[in-house]
């Protein structure tokens, strides 16, 4: 299952190309600096990084939400679908309308074929009973995975995830890796996946890239040749993570210099 | 070591049960009728307590007559048919007030919550016309329309539209920022994304706003109609209150408050009330 790659030659067949970004907001200082990055078709990537590395800019960029300062962005699949830490579904609608809406945002014609295709979606995601809920009868857990299948509504080929479990209890959160493995097997999704926790970017990951901190650059990236399903607890997740910790502490410690 | 995919199935549906309580539905039939004995109660009380005060004599019959004979007064209107005409009269001119009211107040509250320019140079004004009694145009509203319809329409417009204005915008701020980023990553942008994600996500603010742009409304009405007396216009309730004013009957006048009363209650009971419930039942910020 372990995807192995050259990840300095640029790819062909790259799903998101990343080339030379750099970001400030107005006369600020650069938030992501040079940054040049490719996804491969199908490809897990999580970037990991301290505060202030610009993840979350980064994925807004990716998503057409801001635009690169200099640099160019390419995703030839079209608009990404994008999830964020918190659900954000609309209070006013049912979990499975939340669904149609995207459905019908995306250009899903008929009333009817919306609501069997947000039927699937749900299903997709194991809340196939849940559909006519609305959002606050939901659990924290179900509404991330309606957020999943929201997102997936978009048919996007590439699915971008700002730290979307971050805001879960560790049981919940255990069982959507699992989830997200599992479906992004299934959809042959490309997922970019921002997050600050080391242990759930080795577990989920294919690779991982380090960014640093203010300026937000790729430090240093580690490809994950552990066979999935992989568990968090595992020795091997465990062995690999106390690398990339490391690596993440020294660049942390290069700002107390600095200070 | 690992998960098969039934286990983790099963695990999912045991973690959804566990982390899922159902919500203790209450018949609404008794959450209704829980709610409404203690105002009932109150009334009573209010009641026995005119009474008594009418008993002990302090203010002359005629200024303070009995409930009874307050009681009598309004069965008298009702009979004559004066208390429908003017129930009909005013809930005619307060509605069709309010929905032109709405007409204009939420384009406008549309356009001070989006546009800056207008938002700065307006808004100030549009929140302090709020606290100007409306009864405060009914002397300009007459010289510009005579006494007419018009002149009261005018006084229940510039009542009603800038707390049905003001709704909106206050509905539209306090839109959370994260709803109108999922809408753009949904691909929704202007119009659509105001039908789809702005529009719908500030209704409650909206509703609110509607609710007091009604209340804003009948009061504005009856100001109008208190001053705005002419025999060709038509009864009202607040004309059949002047006219228990010029003939110094306390019982009429009386009944007069009690109808402008009850109409407000019940249309706040009637039209309102549920609406507001519904749309904040619908989002989990009511319980019943």
């Amino acid at each position: 299952m372990t995807l192995l790659q050259d990840t300095a030659a640029p790819l062909a067949t790259a799903a998101v190309s990343l080339r030379h970004v750099t970001k400030r907001f107005g006369a600020g200082p650069n938030v992501l600096d040079d940054v040049s990055l490719d996804v491969a078709e199908g490809e897990f990537l999580c970037l990991l990084g301290a505060s202030g590395c610009g993840k979350s800019t980064l994925l807004a960029i990716l998503a057409g939400l801001d635009a690169p300062t200099t640099g160019t962005v390419a995703v030839p699949g079209g608009r990404p679908a994008l999830m964020f830490q918190e659900p954000a579904l609309f209070p006013w609608l049912t979990a499975s309308q939340n669904i149609e809406l995207a459905l019908r945002l995306n250009g899903t014609r008929g009333k009817q074929a919306r609501r069997d295709r947000a039927g699937e979606l749900l299903d997709l995601v194991r809340l196939h009973d849940a559909g006519t809920k609305r959002v606050h009868e939901l659990s924290g857990g179900m509404r991330q995975r309606v957020a999943m299948a929201r997102a997936l509504a978009q048919d996007s080929r590439v699915l971008l995830m700002d730290e979307p479990f971050a805001a879960l209890d560790a049981i919940t959160r255990d069982v959507l890796h699992e989830e997200l493995v599992r479906i992004r097997r299934e959809q042959d999704l490309t997922v970019v996946f921002v997050t600050h926790n080391v242990r759930e970017a080795v577990r989920l990951g294919d690779r991982v890239a380090l960014l640093s901190s203010r300026p937000g650059r790729v430090a240093k990236q580690y490809d994950v040749q552990i066979a999935q399903p992989r568990r968090i607890e595992s020795p091997e997740v465990a062995a690999l993570s106390v690398a990339i910790t490391d690596d993440l502490r020294a660049e942390i410690r290069r700002h107390a210099d600095a200070a | 070591m690992t998960l098969v995919r039934d286990d983790l199935a099963s695990l999912e549906a045991g973690l959804d049960a566990l982390e899922t309580t159902a919500e203790p539905r209450r018949s609404r039939l008794r959450a209704y009728a829980s709610a409404t004995w203690p105002p009932l109660l109150a009334l009573l009380l209010l009641v026995a307590a005119w009474q008594a005060l009418y008993s002990s004599g302090v203010k002359e019959p005629y200024q303070l007559p009995s409930p009874l004979d307050v009681w009598t007064a309004l069965k008298e209107t009702a009979t004559s048919g004066d208390l429908a005409e003017g129930v009909f009269n005013s809930l005619r001119r307060g509605g069709l007030g309010f929905l032109a009211s709405v007409a204009l107040g939420t384009p406008l509250g549309l356009l001070l919550a989006r546009v800056r320019p207008v938002r700065r140079m307006f808004g100030p004004l549009i929140s302090g016309l709020q606290s100007l009694p409306s009864v405060a145009w009914v002397p300009a509203a007459i010289i510009w329309f005579g006494l007419s319809d018009a002149a009261i329409y005018a006084v229940v417009l510039l009542g009603a539209v800038p707390s049905i204005a003001n709704g909106m915008v206050s509905g539209i701020d306090q839109v959370p920022p994260l709803y109108q980023r999922v809408g753009r990553v949904l691909g929704a942008r202007g119009l659509t994304a105001a039908r789809f994600v702005l529009l719908p996500a500030a209704m409650p603010g909206y509703v609110a706003g509607l609710r007091q742009g009604w209340a804003f409304s009948w009061r504005s009405l009856m100001a109008a109609e208190l001053i705005a007396y002419s025999p060709e216009l038509g009864l009202g309730l607040g004309q059949l209150l002047e006219r228990g004013r010029q003939l110094s009957d306390m019982a009429l006048v009386f009944s007069g408050i009690l109808a402008i009363l009850f109409v407000g209650i019940a249309v706040e009971l009637c039209v309102f009330a549920p609406l507001e419930r519904r749309v904040l039942r619908r989002r989990g910020l009511l319980q019943w």
